[in-house]
């Protein structure tokens, strides 16, 4: 997993509320055994056409936000289906961060688990951050982690609280097994006396 | 000490380890999993590349439903090559760390939420994690169980554990009684048109009340297990003796004197009268009308007596274009009424509303009528077990008598991914839990109700009132 600690870059809008993971990463693209070749999939039916060319109407495939790495989008963002599919295709895609008011709880869990860093801010930060985003003048922002701010050309700073573990995780890449398998003892023991005032769990 | 949240009392008995004072981030024992073909092969791949071992295979269990084909005969064979593969490769991972698999052919298939209670596998004041959003289901059981994406299988798998954010605990309380006709899916989306897609994100629900109480077994699973439709990862019902009758006879679940014991622990399994709940939401059940979804988020959903909403009346200029979006896609006037709207398909199936007593309550609306012209209309059991008793009551005569095709279990056309799919524009009247854009087939128009309605629906050829079909 790649380390998160000054990412800098261009953010696109995504105003939506509701965006699923279902529109994140349609079902046919979930067909797969490993996680590779995703990053065509994201956003598939709303960024190509039938015959697969692209939709000029979508953010995305316009020539300011081709180089997209943050993603400023509306509530709810990546709620539904728990399918991680979303996340890596999102990744291979380049995106790095994601900022709005509120996402869904397994996507905002994967996202962690994959380096990629869901902000959530107050309403009138992601509405500044929106504005921005929005205006391929002032697309460009930065992430800092280790200070939880984000900048924006004109001077914008905008502060963001994160879970401090899922910081230090994000910004040292940290194998998150590896991690927890150090308290493999206190797991076993805590897994004994649990099953033994709890016998019908075995 | 101020009391404590059912919540509160199964994530502090499952806490291994807090990282903070607070016990805002735990490592939380996790007692069971139930894997799928299409979320786990990545968590295993990575398994077998780290060279992990699976901690406790005995506490999961493995069933193939999201990919397979439903159609009447059962063959191992899955058309779609990529879906194939993942079956195959389940298998392969089942077999080689041990991990019990109900296969296409297994007697006991079917949609893991509908499979793990049937069997008993679902107990009070178990811990339940697995790679699927509508684990919430267990919670009709009085045992937290929530959805995780693979990473945190594999995590569960290698660990037994997770890293887990305790939830903030909300109460919804259900006053007074449903009238006839009126279902626990009513209540559901009723609430989810109530406090929005998110209302309940960073929340686990707890479900109590009068007509909550009232409710089946069955009932409270298809509450919990659309409760994620409004955000919660954690939805709640203290189980009773309604709840204790309904496992005593699951083959799985603890029998003799391990019975006695279960159920002198699972008497506690409630929140103290004085525990604090941050947010509080009431809905009065004897105010709540069938529902059906208009519009392509759970939210977006009125009475069946209502009208496709004006999105000029919306204030909030978000919500207005979200609207006005939805409306495009569903290809809905605004004011129209709600019972007007023609259906070309109509679909009984998924972890919602897949279950005997579903299955029941269309039957009953369709016994002797005929589905109408130019609609197709299916049913998919929620389990193979479902579909058995279903037969033993011949309510598979009557759906086909009705027209609808009898078809074997699986996830189906709730989400799509076999060959059960809406065609462009096809308009569907679905039992099922998600009216996402392009759920059901690339540019088709789900809406969401009870299985009756549906059937009600596929009579009729539109949406209509259960009650006055």
């Amino acid at each position: 997993m790649d380390p998160f600690i000054t990412v800098a870059g261009v953010a696109a809008p995504l105003p939506a509320a509701n965006i699923d993971t279902d529109v994140i990463m349609p079902k046919k693209f979930l067909k797969g055994i490993d996680r590779s070749g995703l990053a065509q999939g994201v956003f598939h039916d709303l960024r190509f056409d039938d015959q697969g060319g692209e939709r000029a109407d979508f953010v995305l495939n316009q020539s300011a936000w081709r180089q997209t790495r943050f993603l400023v989008v509306g509530p709810n963002f990546g709620c539904g289906s728990s399918r991680e599919h979303a996340v890596w295709g999102l990744s291979q895609l380049g995106i790095r961060a994601i900022i709005g008011t509120s996402f869904g709880g397994i996507f905002f869990d994967n996202c962690a688990h994959n380096g990629l860093l869901a902000i959530s801010v107050g309403d009138q930060d992601v509405a500044a951050l929106m504005a921005r985003a929005a205006d391929p003048a002032r697309n460009h922002l930065t992430i800092d982690l280790a200070r939880q701010a984000i900048g924006g050309a004109d001077g914008l700073s905008v502060s963001f609280d994160i879970e401090p573990t899922r910081r230090e995780a994000l910004m040292q890449g940290l194998d998150a097994i590896g991690t927890t398998l150090r308290y493999r003892e206190e797991i076993k023991a805590f897994e004994q006396a649990h099953l033994e005032a709890n016998p019908w769990l075995r | 000490m101020a009391g404590r949240t059912l919540y509160d009392k199964l994530v502090d008995s499952h806490t291994v380890r807090r990282f903070d004072a607070a016990g805002q981030r735990v490592l939380l024992y996790i007692d069971r999993t139930v894997l799928n073909e299409y979320t786990s092969p990545q968590a295993f791949t990575a398994l077998r590349e780290a060279g992990r071992p699976v901690w406790r295979p005995s506490a999961a269990l493995g069933t193939v439903d999201h990919v397979n084909p439903t159609s009447a005969l059962r063959t191992t064979h899955v058309p779609d090559a990529g879906a194939g593969r993942q079956v195959d490769y389940f298998g392969e991972n089942c077999r080689e760390f041990g991990i019990e698999l109900f296969d296409v052919l297994h007697p006991m298939q079917g949609i893991e939420h509908v499979v793990m209670p049937e069997i008993g596998l679902v107990l009070p004041g178990m811990v339940i994690a697995a790679g699927d959003s509508h684990t919430t289901t267990y919670g009709a059981f009085g045992s937290l169980g929530f959805g995780i994406g693979t990473s945190d299988i594999e995590h569960y798998l290698a660990t037994q554990t997770l890293v887990y954010s305790r939830l903030k605990p909300m109460r919804v309380t259900v006053d007074g009684a449903l009238s006839q006709g009126v279902v626990a899916k009513d209540i559901v989306m009723a609430l989810i048109r109530k406090i929005g897609a998110s209302g309940a994100t960073g929340y686990a629900l707890e479900f109590s009340g009068p007509a909550i109480s009232a409710l089946s077994v069955e009932g409270r699973m298809t509450i919990c297990n659309m409760a994620v439709e409004c955000g919660a990862r954690g939805a709640l019902i203290a189980p009773d003796e309604r709840v204790f009758a309904d496992l005593r006879h699951r083959p799985r679940a603890p029998k003799g004197a391990l019975w006695d014991l279960a159920l002198t622990r699972w008497g506690a399994l409630h929140s103290d009268a004085d525990a604090r709940f941050d947010r509080d939401v009431t809905l009065d059940a004897d105010e709540i009308a069938p529902m059906v979804s208009w519009g392509t988020s759970p939210d977006q959903a009125a009475p069946i007596g209502g009208r496709v909403p004006d999105p000029t009346d919306e204030p909030d200029p978000r919500r207005r274009r979200d609207m006005e979006r939805a409306l495009v896609y569903m290809g809905l006037t605004p004011g129209t009424p709600l019972a007007a709207i023609p259906i070309d398909r109509a679909f009984i199936g998924s972890c919602t509303n897949a279950r005997i007593e579903d299955l029941r309550a269309a039957a009953a609306i369709l016994r002797g009528r005929h589905v109408a012209d130019g609609v197709r209309a299916m049913v998919v059991p929620g389990s193979s077990d479902v579909r058995r008793v279903a037969e033993q009551e011949g309510l598979d005569r009557i759906f086909t008598e009705a027209g609808f095709e009898w078809r074997q279990s699986g996830c189906s056309m709730c989400l799509a991914m076999n060959d059960d799919v809406l065609a462009p524009g096809e308009r569907c009247a679905s039992s099922t839990n998600r009216n996402f854009e392009g759920r059901q087939g690339v540019g088709g128009r789900t809406h969401l109700m009870s299985p009756a309605m549906v059937a009600a629906a596929a009579i009729h050829g539109h949406l209509i009132d259960a009650r006055q079909a």
